[in-house]
């Protein structure tokens, strides 16, 4: 495997890491806004306490490291997508700070602020919503090349039907990574009405969710015919991710092996992830750029792979600390302990 | 090709971000710090008194790292959608240092997260401390990266510029370039003593404000202690800054000094101001004084601003920006060891108002002395942004829209330093230092612990 590879499977992980973990948070942070519409608000503030406080942080780097390694191993990127993206990324960082906020402010501020958690709520659909674009601008057919710099086709871009499909499949995602999760999450939490309503959520949003993916792929049958040849290549990974989506609708259906069916949920959308990755290879942006030309130099590129170990040897004991200590700590989320927060 | 606007509002959003950022970025690396040693103190002397505000600075910590967070993100988004041009020939030579910055902040973010919520949860209570350790290494490490990063654009190094192209990368090479060492020391430095000096301007308000408790004598003293050793430390890392920029970068400090000529024996000036012809008004000169400051010696050749192309010489307002921060740096210097000798010599006047309100200054002045610290760094290195290889007009977008990101921008700056203020007080008023040690003795009384 050359060093170009070895880079973006890296960063592709750590999208991969960022996908799940944000979807969790945002997805309760939607629900808890709606369940506020609905005057069920008790029943999910709890887990949001509970869970999502202790690690929004850890969620933020996962982004930041998505971003800044992107850079550092195709610094092309930052000239392609940092000229376009301007608006679009602008907003989403200004998305991204009502959610940031609203930890801080509201946990330990006043408590709950309708207006606030309602836009906390909303930029939980808002942000996957801003980010997924880049995916889609990362297709082509929306930049051109004038003058040698690139230029992006606001109009196109906002009239494909594409986008508007990416933008409801990342909703989608979002809504049922997030029950599937909070659905387990309650039943440890042995919060048994929490765990009925998202059993309800998980089972109600699987449905849009494997429409909008294969409305995707037929599309891009129109959209970019190579990219669809590709991903008809590899069916056999995405054949893989939709039989283990069954089975964790068929899990959660039956209320058997919870703990699994998140398991199998995480493989699930690995699959599906890597499938549209490998099919997207070699570009970064197509038909513009890819992980070759962007590639940074040998020298650098070594020295950021051995930080990157360096750095790993120290994060995944440092991870599994975390985990244990409050996703895994079977008194700290049934909160029958005492509240040790500072 | 290059659009005029674009990189004026560039240029603005950038020292927006940055400025705003900053703020909480130096509590973030400065505060763990002043958490830890407070915890140590508290559970050497087995005085519940330094652990109760060890754990009350935690909490509002929670909130400045939280908008910490949230800044950082939005500067490290824009420097790619501002400066894309920038960052595709430097993230050629630097990005290694940024990279690491993201571990850094990884290994904070998690122990932070563990620290917050395990107070009391083990039987030991050293090993709540230690997960500290973490957090303050993180934080500060955080700081060093980016400050390298900063420091290569000062003077970059470790590459070979041949047909445009880069050749010869050596990564550690740019890392460790001449500005990089009283760089980083200056703004650790500086991070410190202004995290000090914040604690201690809380402390004194309180005690200002009516409350006669001894928790806040307690905690001023400390802190007034860490503010003189972090303020002696600033002001002599600054003095070698000085000395490096003479160096390395000497148009940076001939325009803070409004130094024209190139001379021997240079003396200094202090103050003053600058009419439209460069005339200097009112301005005190002190002999041999910039020979001293640049090489210590008071005979020595001081370059002057005559050495350079008309456009290559910094702003002359930065002049303005050097002499308030080292102001601030001797005045705060001179206020915590007065403080500091004035308790162990028994002086009466540091306990009255007209000192405690210099003190409650001391938060306040500290933050200013480092914003006008980068300003002064980061204008004194225009027209470059990559000193000797590339403009700052150069390296930014083409972008239209950046004036109106600027306003969003703003807005949302406004609301999170509005926000982040209305919370901490409301906060602490909520639940008043009486309040929490009566509370606390019951618990321990009640034996529910
Ligand atoms: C509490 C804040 C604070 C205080 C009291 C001082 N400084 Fe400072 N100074 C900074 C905070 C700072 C900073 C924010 O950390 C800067 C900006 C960039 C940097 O490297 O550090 C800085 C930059 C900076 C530079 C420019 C370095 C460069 O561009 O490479 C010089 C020459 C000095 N300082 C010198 C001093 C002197 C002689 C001081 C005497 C007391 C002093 N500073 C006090
Ligand atoms: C690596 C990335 C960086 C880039 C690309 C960058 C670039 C710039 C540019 C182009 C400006 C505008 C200067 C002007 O014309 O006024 C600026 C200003 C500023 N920068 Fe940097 N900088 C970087 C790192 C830093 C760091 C690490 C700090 C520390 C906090 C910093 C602090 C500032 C401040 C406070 C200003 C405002 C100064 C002013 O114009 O008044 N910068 N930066
Ligand atoms: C170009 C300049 C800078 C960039 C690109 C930048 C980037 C970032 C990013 C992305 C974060 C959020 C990380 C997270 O998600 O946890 C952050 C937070 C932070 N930054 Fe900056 N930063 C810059 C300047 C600085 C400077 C000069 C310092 C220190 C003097 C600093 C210290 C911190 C700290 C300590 C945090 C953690 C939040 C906190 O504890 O308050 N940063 N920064």
């Amino acid at each position: 495997m050359n060093l170009e590879v070895l880079g973006i499977i890296v960063l592709w992980i750590f999208l991969f890491g960022y996908v799940i973990v944000a979807s969790i948070d945002f997805g309760a942070g939607f629900f808890n806004a709606y369940s506020l519409l609905t005057n069920k608000s008790h029943i999910l503030s709890n887990i949001i306490q509970r869970y999502l406080s202790p690690v929004w942080e850890v969620t933020n780097v996962f982004l930041v490291f998505f971003f800044v390694g992107i850079v550092g191993f195709f610094p092309q990127t930052a000239f392609y997508y940092g000229t376009v993206l301007l608006v679009p990324v602008s907003i989403a960082i200004i998305l991204l700070a009502v959610r940031g906020s609203y930890y801080a402010f509201e946990s330990y501020g006043s408590r709950g602020h309708k207006g606030y958690a309602f836009a906390y709520g909303v930029s939980g659909l808002l942000i996957p919503s801003s980010l997924s674009v880049v995916l889609t601008i990362s297709e082509g057919g929306f930049v051109d090349i004038i003058d040698d710099l690139p230029q992006l086709d606001f109009w196109a871009l906002f009239t494909s039907p594409l986008t508007w499909s990416i933008v409801l499949l990342s909703i989608a995602s979002v809504l049922y990574i997030s029950a599937v999760f909070l659905t387990w999450y309650a039943w440890k939490a042995q919060d048994w009405e929490a765990h009925e309503l998202m059993r309800k959520y998980a089972l109600i949003w699987a449905g849009p969710l494997i429409f909008m993916a294969v409305a995707i792929i037929i599309q891009m049958q129109q959209h970019n015919p190579d990219r669809f040849r590709n991903m008809i290549s590899i069916w056999p990974m995405f054949g893989i991710s939709a039989t283990l989506f069954l089975m964790t609708v068929w899990l959660i259906w039956k209320k058997r092996g919870l703990g699994l069916s998140v398991g199998l949920l995480i493989l699930q959308f690995l699959f599906a992830f890597f499938a549209y990755g490998i099919s997207h290879y070699p570009y970064l942006l197509y038909p513009h750029l890819t992980i070759y030309e962007g590639f940074t130099n040998q020298e650098m590129a070594i020295s950021l792979v051995i930080a990157f170990i360096a750095g790993l040897c120290l994060l995944i004991p440092s991870l599994y600390l975390l985990f244990r200590l409050f996703l895994f700590n079977k008194e700290y989320v049934t909160g029958n302990q005492k509240d040790f927060h500072a | 090709m290059m659009n005029e606007s674009a990189v004026f509002w560039s240029r603005m959003l950038t020292e927006l971000t940055l400025s705003f950022h900053i703020i909480y970025a130096t509590i973030g690396v400065g505060v763990p710090l002043m958490i830890m040693i407070a915890q140590w103190v508290g559970m050497k002397n087995n005085d519940e008194h330094y652990i109760l505000l060890a754990r009350r600075i935690t909490r509002g910590f929670v909130i400045t790292v939280a908008v910490g967070v949230v800044t950082g993100t939005a500067i490290g988004l824009q420097l790619s959608l501002l400066w894309p041009n920038f960052m595709r020939l430097a993230g050629q030579v630097i990005a290694l240092p940024l990279f690491m910055e993201t571990f850094a902040f990884f290994f904070e973010a998690i122990f932070l997260g563990i620290y917050l919520y395990t107070w009391d949860r083990f039987d030991n209570q050293t090993k709540h401390m230690l997960l500290l350790i973490p957090v303050a290494i993180g934080a500060s490490m955080s700081a060093v990266f980016i400050t390298v990063v900063n420091s290569f654009m000062n003077t970059p190094q470790g590459f070979e510029l041949v047909n445009g192209e880069l050749v010869n990368i050596q990564p550690l090479v740019a890392m460790f370039n001449p500005s990089m060492p009283t760089k980083v020391a200056h703004v650790l430095a500086s991070a410190y003593m202004t995290s000090a000096f914040l604690l201690a301007s809380i402390a004194a308000f309180r005690l200002l404000k009516g409350s006669n408790h001894i928790y806040y004598k307690k905690s001023l003293f400390l802190m007034m202690k860490l503010g003189l050793i972090f303020s002696i430390a600033t002001a002599v890392i600054g003095d070698f800054s000085g000395k490096f920029l003479a160096e390395y970068q000497p148009e940076k400090l001939a325009a803070a000094e409004w130094h024209f000529e190139t001379e021997e024996a240079a003396s200094l000036i202090l103050l003053g101001f600058m009419d439209q012809e460069e005339n200097i008004k009112l301005a005190i000169r002190i002999p041999y004084a910039l020979s001293i400051l640049a090489h210590g010696n008071p005979m020595a050749e001081v370059i002057g601003l005559n050495e350079f192309p008309e456009d290559e010489i910094p702003p002359l307002y930065i002049h303005y920006l050097f002499n308030i921060m080292v102001f601030i740096g001797m005045f705060m210097t001179l206020v915590s060891i007065l403080y500091v000798a004035g308790v162990w010599r028994g002086w009466q006047f540091i306990k009255k108002v007209w000192f405690r309100w210099l003190t409650v200054l001391g938060g306040p002045l500290s933050i200013i002395a480092i914003e006008t610290g980068w300003w002064l760094a980061e204008v004194g290195r225009q027209p470059w942004i990559l000193r000797g290889y590339m403009r700052t007009a150069q390296g930014a977008t083409t972008s239209e829209h950046v004036d109106m990101m600027f306003i969003l921008f703003c807005i949302l700056y406004i609301v999170l330093g509005i926000g982040s203020i209305v919370v901490l007080s409301r906060m602490y008023r909520a639940n008043p230092i009486e309040q929490e040690i009566q509370d606390r003795m019951a618990e321990v009384e009640g034996g529910v612990r």
